[in-house]
């Protein structure tokens, strides 16, 4: 079984995390991801994270790392939905996470990837 | 405490609790014991209870000890009254000159009885007043310090508004001292107005501001990360010559900040930023 | 005058035990009514030092107690273990310092988001570390 489910629009894909996640699972989600990418050729990826009360080191690097790795097999990451007090913690802690991309929500994140509207049949223009 | 003294503190002790309802008879109509619901019955009860505390810290030997027990146990009491005065504008020693106006009534209670009365005791009843009014003059600086620090608050969340530019475009102009807290909180109301409105760029305009220190210029630095975490540009307009030198100076690195020097052109590389053309019309250039 | 609101002791044995310090350390947050972005400093602190104690200390425990003293609320994180201790306190504090192959953030970091922040550290015996974080309570 998958540690997210993982929703596939066109060529991209779609996580929405909404549980605490500990540390083995957002490993495993890694790799998850990862795998998927490469094998079916996505080109983006979605993570939201607008659910989340906290994002601390771990989880920080690894959604950095997630970021890293997909844009080594040409596909590019986009966190969205960071809360304010999320986002000034992660600042007060030192975390930058440098190069990773981020937008407000899921419209503007599927904006920064080139996709301008969906299909009803699902499938990304 | 030697037997003498503890002999006197009994004495002064027995006075006081023999004379209380003379003493609250006394006392009652004082502006200290005014609530301001008019309930004399409580009035009573509360000059009753300084009495017997009195009674208690003499006999204890703790009459000059503002923080012992039998003061302490008239701290809610105080704060009650005190608290009421300083939100009406006395300042705590207008308190503490109405605290001190219980002592009167009671010495000349004592040297009208009669009998004996001994220049020790007469010296423990006056320092357990003195103390009194000590412990309400405490109470009164805290509880006006807090008033102070409440309305602070209040006149810095009214000092930072947030201003809805254009769709997807907001600012916030900030005007005078930027310290620690005031700049916090303008960090936070951005950041919360940005995921409120949606808005793409968010400009903080510091063209108002009179002087920036390092803690300030941290938490700007701090706001524009966080507000790029969360996916959105944060501009820092209005930043004036010799703030620009200050930060310089300070080590501060504003290479990664987007910077503009007035409001307007922060304005126009917002709008080109969410995907508009700015163009003066035909005619306007120069002007 | 000091009150204490309320204690509690968890122990930390495994990576759901991280999550759960979390969980009651929130619920000390939200009980002494600290602001958003003070909970989630509170929380996140948590869970940068309960790492460390699985991590670092081979597990330990947790003690959270929320005191109430005049007008003002402290929270009191202390993670404690009987791990192999730091050598090097002032080397562990720095940025990018790791031994466990992380960002090396988590005690330097989390000292940026604590209130107070102590640690106490013998080698061979192990490792307290308190933080602490204030709330003025509101009239």
């Amino acid at each position: 079984m998958n540690a997210l489910p993982l929703l596939r629009i066109g060529d991209v894909l779609l996580v929405s995390i909404q549980t605490e996640l500990h540390d083995e699972l957002a490993l495993r989600f890694q790799r998850e991801l990862a795998e998927k990418v490469a094998d079916e050729h996505i080109r983006g990826v979605i993570i939201d994270i607008s659910a989340l009360e906290i994002v601390d080191s771990f989880l920080g690097r690894v959604l950095h790392d997630i970021a890293a790795t997909t844009s080594v097999l040409a596909a590019r990451t986009v966190v969205v939905g960071m809360r304010p007090a999320v986002a000034i913690t992660l600042v007060e802690l030192g975390l930058s996470l440098h190069g990773l991309r981020t937008a407000l929500n899921v419209e503007a994140g599927l904006r920064q990837l080139g996709i301008r509207r969906l299909d009803v049949s699902g499938e990304a223009r | 405490m030697g037997e003498q003294q503890r002999h006197s503190g009994a004495e002064v002790a027995s006075f006081l609790l023999e004379r209380e309802a003379e003493i609250i008879d006394s006392w009652r109509r004082l502006p200290f014991f005014d609530s301001g619901d008019g309930d004399q019955a409580q009035v009573e009860r509360d000059c009753g209870a300084v009495v017997r505390a009195l009674a208690e810290a003499v006999r204890t030997g703790d009459e000059d000890d503002p923080a012992a027990a039998p003061f302490n146990s008239l701290r809610g009491l105080f704060m009650e009254l005190a608290g009421r005065r300083t939100r009406f504008g006395d300042s705590a020693s207008e308190v503490a000159v109405e605290a001190g106006r219980l002592k009167g009534p009671v010495v000349r209670l004592w040297k009208s009885a009669g009998g004996h009365r001994g220049v020790e005791q007469t010296a423990l009843l006056v320092d357990a007043l003195g103390t009194l009014r000590v412990a309400v003059m405490e109470i009164a600086v805290s509880t006006s310090a807090e008033l102070i620090q409440q309305q602070q608050e209040q006149l810095l969340e009214l000092s930072t508004p947030v201003i809805s530019l254009w769709r997807g475009i907001l600012a916030v102009p900030l005007i005078g001292t930027l310290d620690s807290a005031r700049s916090q909180i303008a960090m936070e109301s951005l950041l919360q107005a940005i995921v409120d409105q949606r808005a793409e760029v968010a400009i903080l305009d510091i063209t108002g501001v009179s002087m920036v220190d390092t803690m300030v210029a941290q938490h700007l630095l701090k706001t524009v990360m966080a507000a790029r975490m969360m996916g959105a540009e944060c501009i820092i307009s209005g930043i004036r010559p010799q703030i620009a030198q200050t930060m310089v100076q300070l080590g501060i690195d504003l290479e990664e900040v987007t910077t503009r020097a007035g409001l307007a052109d922060a304005l126009a590389f917002a709008l080109t930023k969410i995907g508009y053309q700015v163009t003066a019309p035909t005619g306007a250039i120069g002007r | 005058m000091s009150r204490v609101l309320a204690a509690d002791t968890m122990p930390i044995r495994s990576e759901g035990d991280i999550v759960g310090v979390r969980q009651l350390v929130r619920q000390h947050g939200a009980a002494a009514e600290l602001s958003l972005v003070e909970q989630t400093k509170l929380v996140t602190a948590a869970s940068e030092l309960a790492r460390n104690t699985l991590l670092h200390g081979g597990g330990g425990k947790v003690e959270v107690e929320s005191v109430e003293e005049d007008r003002r609320r402290t929270i009191r994180l202390s993670f404690i273990d009987s791990g192999p201790g730091i050598e090097d306190v002032e080397l562990a504090l720095t940025d990018g310092y790791t031994t466990a192959g992380g960002l090396g953030l988590g005690l330097g970091g989390t000292r940026r988001l604590a209130g107070e922040f102590e640690i106490d550290s013998v080698p061979g015996e192990g490792t307290t570390v308190t933080v602490r974080f204030h709330t003025r309570v509101r009239g």
